[in-house]
């Protein structure tokens, strides 16, 4: 007893070292990589710069939001490469683009955030359709209007080009700097991410991430604790519709072009294969899921031809490794780690006996 | 046009809770038929009744969980009948379930934080909650009432049932409620529990009314002034606990025929 009351009044003082140390040594995995990726231009190729970390991160964000309704709200959404999709067109349609006829050429400070507002609009409002679902009905209505978006860019000839899509989409120039040139553009795609990543983190410790949280769990016990749990789900689509947004318009500077195939079915599906594989247990699982794809995705086509196999199959490839990984770990790579890590700690207790 | 008085009169202002001719239909089945009730302000009342009488049914009407299929709901006066069940949480009316509904993938704190939160403002809020604010003494509170404190940063999950049951009344005393409806609350606690629940209940502050479910006698008739009987969906005897444990008729539909 006498040791616990020294050990409350010591607190205050001890309170902000503390918390620094602990802080520090709890990120300190992620600081470390976060240095890493900071540090990354002056090693690597723009190659990898670009085309796999760049893509990585970009892809990652858009699984980001996925795994935020997925993972914290209970709420899988097959619509956020849609939104990413329709932002990248609308910052291709309000700015520049190798298309005249239909580019408006606005300024990048007029036509990125109306982008991001145009994307975000049509995130919550698919949101608003959805949010009253659940589980396979959610899945259902998303998909339904993932599709027509695809149909639409695919068919419309006046706003998106049809089958052809935009190319020479270029990153804008400003502060003097032009985002196109790779390492300019890595660090704004790294910049954008880890806000992303860092957001998801906080919010999902804060009342709005915590109630989405608790209306996954349990939607009629939060509406009899005071939420308006509707109300709730249509924020986090709204929310997680501006980081998809942002990493829309991040994929279309990147690849310096769009097409229907950008939010296609396919990319719809690789989407929930990437975030399902990293697993939705934790932000970080859409790096890892979209670090693994872009991995294969690059180089799953030389190796299989180096085997004397078809180098389409790729997507076979891909397609079994969601199989295993489902398979054997159902919360995907961070499940795997998570109990690697259990692991590691009971037997290092056991040893410690 | 009619004074305020009279107004407030007519709606029946006088009462937390006002009843008047509500049914409930699942189906065919009616199981709630016709039933006028109303509670006064800082009123405790036991509902008592067989399995499937419709006392559930009655707390769910209440609450908006199940709405009425037919007559009108008045929490203190205002017409509540068509309102989602938050809106009644936000005037204050509060209840816990016969079968726990918790965040099973959230700590207990989590559990008894989003019940306060969902009682104060700021729910939508992209900040963090601080651990110096004072919402999280309430939060601290309320995990000591329901002595779960040893337990507080576990999952809910990984509880043993009792105490899935105490965080279930823990999660009704959040905020500043004015009426409470516990669904059987002392359903799998142990002998010491119940008589901590019995404490609890006693020490609500008086203007704080409720209805209590409950099939175990010695914890319904002590903490309750009034006790209501329900039968196939209908209310059938209204009275003191000590009319309604002599009355013979509730003692044969409902005690069996035993000994009160
Ligand atoms: N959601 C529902 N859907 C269909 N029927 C229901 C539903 N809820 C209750 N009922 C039926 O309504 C009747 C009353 O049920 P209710 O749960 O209100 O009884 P109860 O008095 O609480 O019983 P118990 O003591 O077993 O809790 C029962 O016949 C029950 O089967
Ligand atoms: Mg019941």
């Amino acid at each position: 007893m006498a040791l616990s009351d020294t050990g409350t009044a010591r607190r205050p003082i001890g309170l902000e070292g503390d918390a620094f140390s602990r802080w520090l040594s709890q990120h300190s995995p992620t600081l470390l990589l976060g240095l890493l990726l900071v540090l990354l231009p002056a090693a690597a190729t723009d190659f990898v710069l670009d085309q796999i970390v760049g893509w990585t991160l970009v892809l990652g964000m858009i699984a980001l939001s996925l795994m935020f309704l997925a993972g914290y709200g209970g709420m899988v959404s097959l619509v956020q490469m849609t939104v990413a999709g329709l932002a990248g067109y609308s910052i291709t349609v309000l700015g520049a683009s190798s298309l005249p006829s239909i580019s408006l050429f606005w300024p990048w400070w007029v036509a990125a955030p109306l982008a991001i507002l145009i994307a975000v609009a049509f995130g919550t409002l698919a949101g608003a359709l959805s949010a009253r679902t659940e589980g396979i009905y959610t899945i259902m209505i998303t998909l339904a209007l993932a599709s027509a978006f695809f149909y639409l860019t695919l068919q419309n000839w006046s706003i998106f080009n049809g089958f052809n899509g935009f190319t020479s989409v270029p990153a804008p120039i400003f502060l003097g700097v032009n985002w196109k040139s790779p390492v300019p553009l890595y660090y704004l795609i790294l910049f954008c991410a880890g806000l992303s990543y860092v957001a998801v983190l906080y919010v999902s410790r804060a009342p709005f991430g915590i109630a989405l949280q608790g209306a996954r769990d349990n939607p009629r016990r939060m509406e009899a604790i005071g939420f308006n749990v509707m109300a709730h789900r249509i924020a986090a689509y709204a929310f997680a519709a501006v980081i998809a947004a942002v990493g829309g318009i991040l994929l279309v500077w990147l690849n310096n072009q769009i097409s229907p195939g950008t939010a296609g079915i396919q990319a719809t599906i690789d989407l929930l294969v990437i975030a399902v594989v990293g697993g939705l247990g934790h932000p970080i699982g859409a790096f890892i899921g979209a670090f693994i794809y872009v991995i294969l995705r690059t180089f799953a086509l030389d190796a299989l031809v180096a085997v004397g196999l078809d180098g389409r199959r790729f997507q076979t490839i891909i397609g079994l490794g969601f199989l295993v990984i489902v398979l054997f770990s159902p919360d995907g790579v961070i499940g795997i780690w998570r109990r690697w890590l259990a692991r590691a700690a009971s037997s290092r207790r056991g040893i410690g006996r | 046009m009619s004074s305020v008085a009279e107004r407030i009169a007519a709606a029946g202002a006088g009462n937390a809770i006002e009843l008047r001719g509500v049914s409930r239909l699942f189906g065919a089945l009616a199981a709630l038929n016709d039933i006028t009730l109303t509670v006064r302000p800082g009123e405790r009342r036991a509902v008592l009744g067989s399995n499937g009488a419709g006392k559930t049914t009655l707390l769910n009407c209440v609450t908006g969980d199940f709405p009425p299929t037919k007559g009108t709901v008045r929490f203190f006066g205002e017409d509540v009948t068509t309102l989602p069940p938050h809106e009644r949480t936000r005037r204050g009316l509060r209840r816990t379930y016969q079968i726990s509904l918790l965040f099973q993938r959230l700590s207990v704190r989590d559990n008894v934080y989003l019940a306060c939160r969902g009682a104060s403002r700021g729910r939508f809020s992209l900040i963090r909650t601080r651990s110096s604010d004072a919402i999280m003494q309430s939060v601290a509170d309320l995990i000591v009432l329901v002595h779960l404190e040893q337990v507080a940063d576990r999952l809910v999950g990984e509880l043993a049932h009792g105490q899935q049951r105490q965080l279930e009344i823990a999660l009704a005393l959040a905020g500043a409620p004015r009426f409470i409806l516990f669904d059987e609350p002392a359903a799998g606690l142990s002998p010491n529990e119940r008589g901590d629940l019995v404490a609890i209940l006693t020490a609500l502050p008086p203007h704080i009314g409720y209805i209590i479910i409950e099939h175990d006698m010695d914890v319904a008739l002590r903490v309750v002034e009034s006790v209501t009987m329900m039968h196939n969906g209908r209310i059938f005897k209204e009275g003191a606990p000590r009319e309604i444990e002599a009355d013979p008729e509730v003692q044969q539909l409902y005690l069996g025929g035993g000994h009160g």
